[in-house]
């Protein structure tokens, strides 16, 4: 091993050279802090969140936590209904929700795996609170006092919550319900809907649990409660009440809450309603990324999705092949214009240059929507085309509306971003190199081709690069121009986000785009090698 | 090496000038603008095998006549010939004329040996006597070790023969070469003039070889073609340019030089006398002058100056003189003096054992052969 050699001081060379290069790295930190925040702000942690979305699922086991732990017990393979104690739980949990109005959204969400679901939650919702009413009934019959919100606070709080309940003035909040662990040990069911009865309560109706009626749903937890365990022995002074409702309960008249969902809608009994929750019921889902590739899950594993509902791939593949035509168009349109840019004297590169970037002066909307006026059937071009005699008035071309009209609308709007890369690198080319080619015996042709073009190609890797990327995200200039035939897979995100509101579907379909600009990246590094993009000398 | 490479693709044939020349200019004239002439009146007739450099400096038009000859720049006016034959109509492609540019030119996507096969390629010859003419041209120019690098990866100086054994490999007669040291160090720059003229004495090419430096034109050349204002001022071996220049231009651009304006006060046949500015008299030779009263610059090289009056002829006239500064430079000592009112007259003399050294201060006697002082144009 090497001695290790000391600085003037005496320390380790070694260390003092890092402490130096520790505090350059530090002075060079506090110079890109604020753009890092803002980007990590602004960019990072928004898509971040956004892409999070393509696998969060947490909104079903969430508004239906009951539904979910009861689905896990089904046999899905039977291809049969969920057993009573599934809508026992689905009634609970949607009683619950409709109080939180969460029920809608989850409907919503299930409804982007299969349409009709949205309308079948929102019809529950609306019956979901008269059942049990039959057991609250009989109760009451039983004794009043089941209809005195005081009993059920006696029943279910925690002494100190109602000690604290009743000390509290009236200011602020009340303080929040707690359920005696009495009642979570003889009634477990009721004690379990009660509290979220006086949470949703406390919360949402800014009412209190000791002055409202609980749900009839509590009712029925109450009765299966007395039915599981029917020699409850409840301490404290509605010892009595409680064990005359078991003793009544097994002559009550009962409820049969599958007949009730039937009643609301036949779809409760179409297995696949609870095959979609139950497939959709966990946290996370690779759900979104198979529809985004036109799958679809079922309790079967995967499948595609139905030939006529097949939309995303073909859109991924037009994406890919339109972007394509678009660079290699600005590239042949580009090239001879960059090349004269970078040849010609500086005083008319500059005006060429001005006429160049004169597209970034007008707003993108108005070049877009010009290109509308050019194309149209009755437009400037097909106009031309028909008075010069290329093509018959009733014949005239379809450039609108269609790929060609995306093609053309964008290829011109890209233009520059192909042009100034190019205009870049091509400056940095001297001419001696083509006099020299020539001076060998080359042709224009093979000066050309294998002097000058070879050493052109990172302003065109670079150029292509930017131009494909770009266009793979457009979305304003193929919605205004596209038609459906010409209109990107952003386009479809974009109706995701804003109109369909599925913003899962949108995150996964975001995702693949990057992962396929990712793995294009990779693969242009691979054959042609990063360090050849110049975006200047 | 055997040079038989037919120069010329036929077309654009055109009466032969004279037996002799193998490259002419005549009365070629250029402008860029249409609005000046970079190149007023060009006449030049080389010989095959000679090697010619044009001198001059910068902007005064050299790139310009290269690139004409080597068809990158069309000849406003005038007719330039190659082996008789008017090239003006042919593309650069088709006058096989070997070339070396300042920068080097090298193709950078390609190795040493790409590089120097390209112009073979381009003539379709076949792979294997492509490899050995690379590998012999490489050779010439002692780089056949560097045969797989990238140009980027040589020195400026390795860079330079690269691009000279490009111009060679595929055996043009003619290679013109555009001031191609000027990037070097100085021993690199001379190691490297001694070696380009080697080589083209051994393959008897023909060379135009322009540069802006005298000591590279006067090392190098047969002759050498002094430049300014768009016009060969002269054309002349490197002894007849320093010993003789035609006009104040070159006796100024090349070599050190004192200069002395005057009028002519006497006409003697191949001697006159001058009445300098400042009233003394002096011999002198008249180049350009021809009769009495007529103004003139004398030029007197500083090695020719006399301050030794025995070695003078009784009668030729002398200055007086003042001595400012006298420095030591090893093989010469440079003394400078005031004469005739001006401050900047230099005196060289040979370092020998006898040799006097001037002090700064002291008053002397200065004069020379009248032969050595040449009376050019004002
Ligand atoms: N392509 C050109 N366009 C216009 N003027 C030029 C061009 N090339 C050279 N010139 C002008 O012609 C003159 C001579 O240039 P050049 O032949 O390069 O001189 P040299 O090589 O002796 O330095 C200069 O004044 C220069 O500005
Ligand atoms: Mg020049």
């Amino acid at each position: 091993m090497a001695e290790q050699v000391l600085a003037a001081d005496g320390t380790p060379l070694k260390a003092s050279l890092n402490r130096a290069l520790r505090r350059q790295k530090m002075r060079a930190l506090v110079l890109i802090l604020p753009l890092l925040l803002f980007i990590l702000a602004t960019f990072i942690y928004p898509i971040g969140q956004m892409l999070f979305r393509s696998v969060e699922n947490g909104i079903v086991s969430e508004t239906i936590p009951r539904t979910v732990v009861a689905l896990d017990d089904w046999d899905t393979q039977e291809n049969d209904l969920p057993p009573a104690t599934v809508f026992d739980a689905l009634a609970k949990d949607l009683a619950v929700a409709v109080e939180l109005k969460e029920h809608t959204r989850l409907g919503s969400r299930l409804n982007y795996e299969l349409s009709g679901i949205s309308s079948l939650f929102r019809k529950t919702g609306r019956r979901v609170d008269d059942i049990g009413e039959i057991y609250t009934d009989q109760l009451v019959a039983l004794d009043p006092a089941w209809e005195d919100p005081a009993t059920w606070v006696t029943l279910m709080a925690d002494p100190d919550w109602i000690a604290a309940q009743a000390a509290w003035d009236g200011e602020g909040d009340e303080p929040a319900f707690v359920v005696s662990a009495t009642a979570i040990d003889m009634l477990p069911q009721t004690a379990d809907i009660y509290a979220d009865f006086a949470r949703v309560i406390q919360s949402g109706d800014n009412d209190s649990p000791t002055e409202e009626e609980p749900w009839h749903i509590v009712s029925l937890a109450l009765y299966q409660d007395l039915i599981a365990s029917p020699s409850v022995d409840i301490p404290g002074p509605l010892a009595g009440l409680v064990s005359t409702a078991a003793a009544a309960a097994p002559s009550f008249e009962t409820e049969d809450v599958i007949a009730t969902f039937t009643d609301v809608d036949d779809d409760w009994q179409n297995p696949e309603v609870w095959e979609t929750i139950y497939t959709y019921s966990p946290a996370y889902t690779n759900g979104y990324f198979l529809n985004a590739i036109d799958l679809q899950k079922t309790t079967d594993g995967i499948e595609w999705q139905p030939e006529n509902e097949q939309v995303y791939l073909t859109l991924f593949l037009r994406t890919m092949i339109m972007s394509m035509t678009i660079t290699i168009s600005c590239i042949l349109l580009g090239y001879p214009v960059a090349w004269m840019l970078a040849n010609l004297p500086a005083r008319k590169a500059n005006l060429l240059m001005i006429l160049v970037l004169l597209p970034f002066w007008t707003s993108l909307l108005v070049r877009t929507s010009a290109w509308k006026v050019l194309l149209q059937n009755q437009g400037v071009i097909n106009d031309l085309l028909v008075w010069v005699g290329f093509i018959a008035d009733d014949n005239r071309l379809a450039l609108i509306n269609n790929a060609t009209g995306t093609v053309i609308a964008m290829t011109h709007i890209l233009l520059p971003f192909m042009i100034l890369p190019l205009y870049s690198v091509m400056q940095t080319i001297p001419i001696s190199y083509l006099r020299a080619a020539k001076s060998l015996g080359a042709t224009n042709w093979t000066a050309f081709w294998r002097v000058y073009f070879p050493q052109s190609v990172p302003g065109i890797g670079a150029g292509s690069i930017l131009v494909f990327i770009l266009s793979i995200g457009y979305y304003i200039t193929p919605e205004i121009v596209g038609g459906t035939k010409g209109v990107f897979i952003s386009n479809r995100i974009a109706y995701h986000i804003s109109s369909s509101l599925n913003w899962g579907l949108a995150a996964a379909l975001g995702a693949i785009l990057l992962a396929i600009v990712l793995a294009l990246y990779w693969a242009y590094d691979r054959i042609v090698g990063i360090d050849n993009v110049k975006l200047g000398g | 090496m055997a040079l038989k490479i037919p120069i010329l693709g036929g077309a654009g044939l055109s009466e032969a000038k004279s037996d002799t020349a193998f490259v002419e200019f005549e009365r070629v004239q250029k402008s860029y603008d249409g609005e000046n002439l970079v190149v007023k009146d060009l006449n030049l007739s080389m010989p095959k095998g000679e090697f010619l450099t044009m001198l001059g400096p910068s902007g005064s038009g050299k790139t310009t006549c290269l690139m004409m000859l080597a068809g990158f720049e069309t000849a406003t006016h005038g007719a330039i010939r190659l082996d008789g034959v008017s090239i003006n109509n042919i593309p650069p492609h088709k006058r096989g004329i070997g070339m070396v540019f300042q920068n080097y030119a090298l193709f950078p996507h390609m190795t040493v040996a790409e590089n120097l096969s390209f112009p073979l390629e381009v003539r379709k010859i076949g792979k294997s006597t492509r490899e050995e003419k690379v590998m012999r041209a490489l050779g010439m120019v002692q780089m056949q070790d560097f045969a797989g690098r990238r140009p980027a990866q040589l020195s400026g100086g390795q860079q330079q023969r690269i691009a000279l054994a490009r111009a060679l490999v595929f055996e043009p007669e003619l290679v013109l070469m555009d001031e191609p040291l000027g990037a070097l160090d100085k021993q690199l720059r001379e190691t490297l003039q001694f070696e380009i003229t080697k080589l083209a004495h051994d393959l008897g090419i023909t060379v135009v070889y322009v540069t802006h430096d005298q000591t590279e034109a006067l090392t190098m050349s047969d002759r050498v073609a002094v430049f300014d204002d768009g016009r060969i001022q002269q054309l002349a071996p490197p002894d007849e340019l320093y010993e003789a220049p035609q006009n104040s231009f070159v006796a100024q651009f090349i070599g050190e030089n004192n200069t002395l304006e005057g009028v002519v006060q006497e006409m003697r046949g191949d001697s006159c006398i001058v009445k300098l500015d400042s009233g003394d008299v002096i011999d002198a030779m008249p180049v350009n002058v021809s009769k009495v009263g007529e103004r003139t610059k004398v030029s007197i090289r500083p090695e020719r100056v006399e301050f030794d009056k025995s070695r003078l002829s009784p009668d030729a006239h002398t200055l007086k003189a003042e001595v400012l500064e006298f420095i030591y430079m090893g093989d010469i000592f440079r003394t400078r003096l005031r004469v005739a009112g001006t401050d900047d007259f230099v005196i060289k003399s040979r370092n020998a054992p006898d040799q006097v050294r001037l002090t700064p201060g002291s008053q002397i006697e200065i004069g020379w052969l009248a032969q050595d002082c040449r009376a050019l144009d004002a």
